[in-house]
């Protein structure tokens, strides 16, 4: 039985006066692959950044509406943020390393979370670097600077240091878009083994890439969801001619 | 030339060059004026100064006049040094670091976190106020301040008073640019690990612009080094090695100072400003080195 992990109810985001969101309900699957396509400024990211808050971040957003993870409604007053961003992790566009040792940055979560142990904390590394497939390339060298390490690396590494926190959900903003082919084919790779532990919500810009990975897709318009379907239906048979329009590349 | 025929007018590609000859030999001229006293105050204080530094220099305290006067009259180099007033330097810069940075630190993080509020703005032309105020008048604030008011006198604390409001500016501005160049997204990394916002500030952000922040500090730090009005004002100076910080101390500036004011001491003058001088040099060297290090 599929059970709905997120579900957002009539959800308005505006920045400012301007609207960026248009009543958007949809109802994400546990530990499923759900992607949101859209041409740029559709609001599929700004979306996105809503379910784990990270909008808070940012001047002048108002949210309307209701977020709903685990039958909580995340905007309501007496969230916290912090436990909530633990379980709903985030992957960005640009790999974002702290300027700190590869098993720092892997460490780094667990340690502001008050885990002291070094062997508890070894362990926790270790497992992170191999669910995010990239301990055999680092496990001799787990001492060195992140920022050593390629792009597709340091992205890889981004994603262990969002899995050694515990999260559940893990939403990736465009997580292969400044990668070249091989490192995007490992990081797909990688997103398909991680649904069988975690909610994958992914923002892509690339359509193929979507129809690869995901279960589920999302196309966004002009800040409106236009249609949400299984992956399979949107990229062969959409019931809106906006979709059908867009995957098969007359505009966006 | 097909251009001449194309453009149809006379060819004056000498003149041309000519002009850029000049203009080039003109700038390299102009520059090495400009470095000119530079080169010459180095010189000076080397082939000046030199010839007093020893051991003694540094571990042994000024000479008192007829020391001094003896060893002129001999034809030796003067004994004695600037212990006081390097120890002096060093304990007054220190205090004054202590009180100056983490409230500066502070101060401008909260300027970063704060861009375009009202408050903020204020507290940044504030500190830019701040940086415009003459030394001399900071040490005759902290004249009424600590001399008149805490210590009953003159004293190293005084004189820190007078340093660190100098360095507050400095650090806080440099504080917040620093915060600035720090790409969004590594706060964005830390915030979307769970991190709470205090933490995100300590853990994340400090470290990530450690280097700027070190650059910063030195740099005041070495601005600072060769004030002498606000601690003649404060501190007044000192014979002897002084760690008490109610008590009158010495510094570097205030010697070279009171060497001037003392004809049989003229040497000490130029050992002292070329040892001020190469300390200046080397902090700013290192704050140069750790900020190229880390960008």
């Amino acid at each position: 039985m599929i059970v709905d992990k997120i579900n957002t109810e009539d959800m308005f985001l505006y920045y400012s006066s301007k609207m960026a969101l248009n009543n958007i309900s949809i109802k994400i699957p546990e530990k499923k692959v759900t992607a949101f396509i859209g041409p740029s400024g559709c609001g599929k990211s700004t979306f996105l950044r809503s379910l784990n808050r990270m909008n808070d971040l940012i001047d002048g957003v108002k949210i309307e509406g209701k977020v709903i993870i685990d039958n909580i409604n995340i905007y309501d007053k007496n969230i916290d943020v912090v436990t909530l961003r633990k379980k709903v992790g985030m992957v960005f566009q640009k790999s974002n390393p702290f300027a700190k040792s590869i098993y720092e940055n892997v460490a780094y979560g667990p340690k502001i979370n008050g885990i002291k142990d070094k062997s508890q904390l070894d362990e926790i590394v270790e497992m992170a670097l191999k669910n995010a497939a990239i301990w055999d390339e680092v496990k001799d060298r787990l001492g060195d600077s992140a920022l050593g390490l390629s792009g597709g690396q340091q992205q890889r590494l981004c994603i262990a240091r969002t899995l050694a926190v515990n999260p559940e959900i893990v939403l990736m903003d465009e997580p292969a878009s400044a990668l070249d082919p091989l490192s995007t084919a490992k990081i797909e790779e990688l997103i398909v083994q991680l649904k069988e532990n975690y909610t994958i919500v992914i923002v892509t810009h690339n359509m193929q890439q979507a129809a690869r990975i995901s279960d589920n897709t999302a196309f966004f318009y002009l800040g409106e969801l236009i249609e949400y379907d299984r992956t399979k239906k949107i990229f062969t048979n959409p019931d809106k001619k906006q979709t059908e329009d867009y995957i098969t590349g007359r505009f966006g | 030339m097909e251009t001449k025929a194309l453009i149809g007018e006379k060819d004056n590609s000498n003149w041309r060059e000519l002009k850029n000859k000049l203009f080039f030999g003109t700038v390299v001229v102009l520059a090495t004026l400009t470095i000119s006293p530079i080169l010459l105050i180095v010189y000076t204080l080397l082939s000046k100064g030199l010839k007093q530094i020893n051991f003694d220099f540094f571990l042994k305290v000024a000479p008192d006049t007829l020391q001094a006067m003896t060893a002129v009259r001999n034809g030796e180099i003067i004994p004695g040094g600037i212990a006081n007033g390097i120890t002096g330097t060093l304990f007054m810069v220190l205090i004054a670091s202590l009180m100056a940075i983490p409230v500066s630190i502070v101060i401008g993080i909260f300027l970063y976190e704060n861009q375009g509020k009202k408050y903020a703005n204020l507290i940044r032309s504030l500190t830019d106020i701040l940086q415009g105020v003459p030394s001399v008048v900071l040490g005759l604030i902290a004249y009424i301040w600590i001399v008149q008011g805490v210590t009953k006198g003159f004293s190293a604390l005084a004189g820190s008073v007078a340093l660190a409001i100098m360095m507050l500016p400095l650090i806080i501005r440099s504080t917040e640019e620093t915060m600035k160049m720090i790409p969004i997204s590594i706060k964005e990394a830390g915030a979307a690990l769970g991190v709470p916002y205090h933490k995100i500030i300590l853990r994340v952000m400090i470290p990530s612009g450690f280097s700027g922040l070190m650059t910063g500090i030195l740099l005041s730090i070495s601005r600072v080094l060769g004030e002498t009005a606000p601690l003649m004002l404060t501190t007044l100076g000192s014979t002897t090695v002084n760690f008490n910080i109610t008590k009158p101390t010495s510094a570097v500036p205030l010697q070279i100072w009171e060497f001037y004011n003392n004809p049989n001491m003229i040497d000490l003058v130029w050992s002292s400003s070329l040892f001020l001088m190469a300390f200046v040099l080397t902090l700013n060297i290192i704050a140069k080195r750790i900020s190229m290090r880390y960008s």
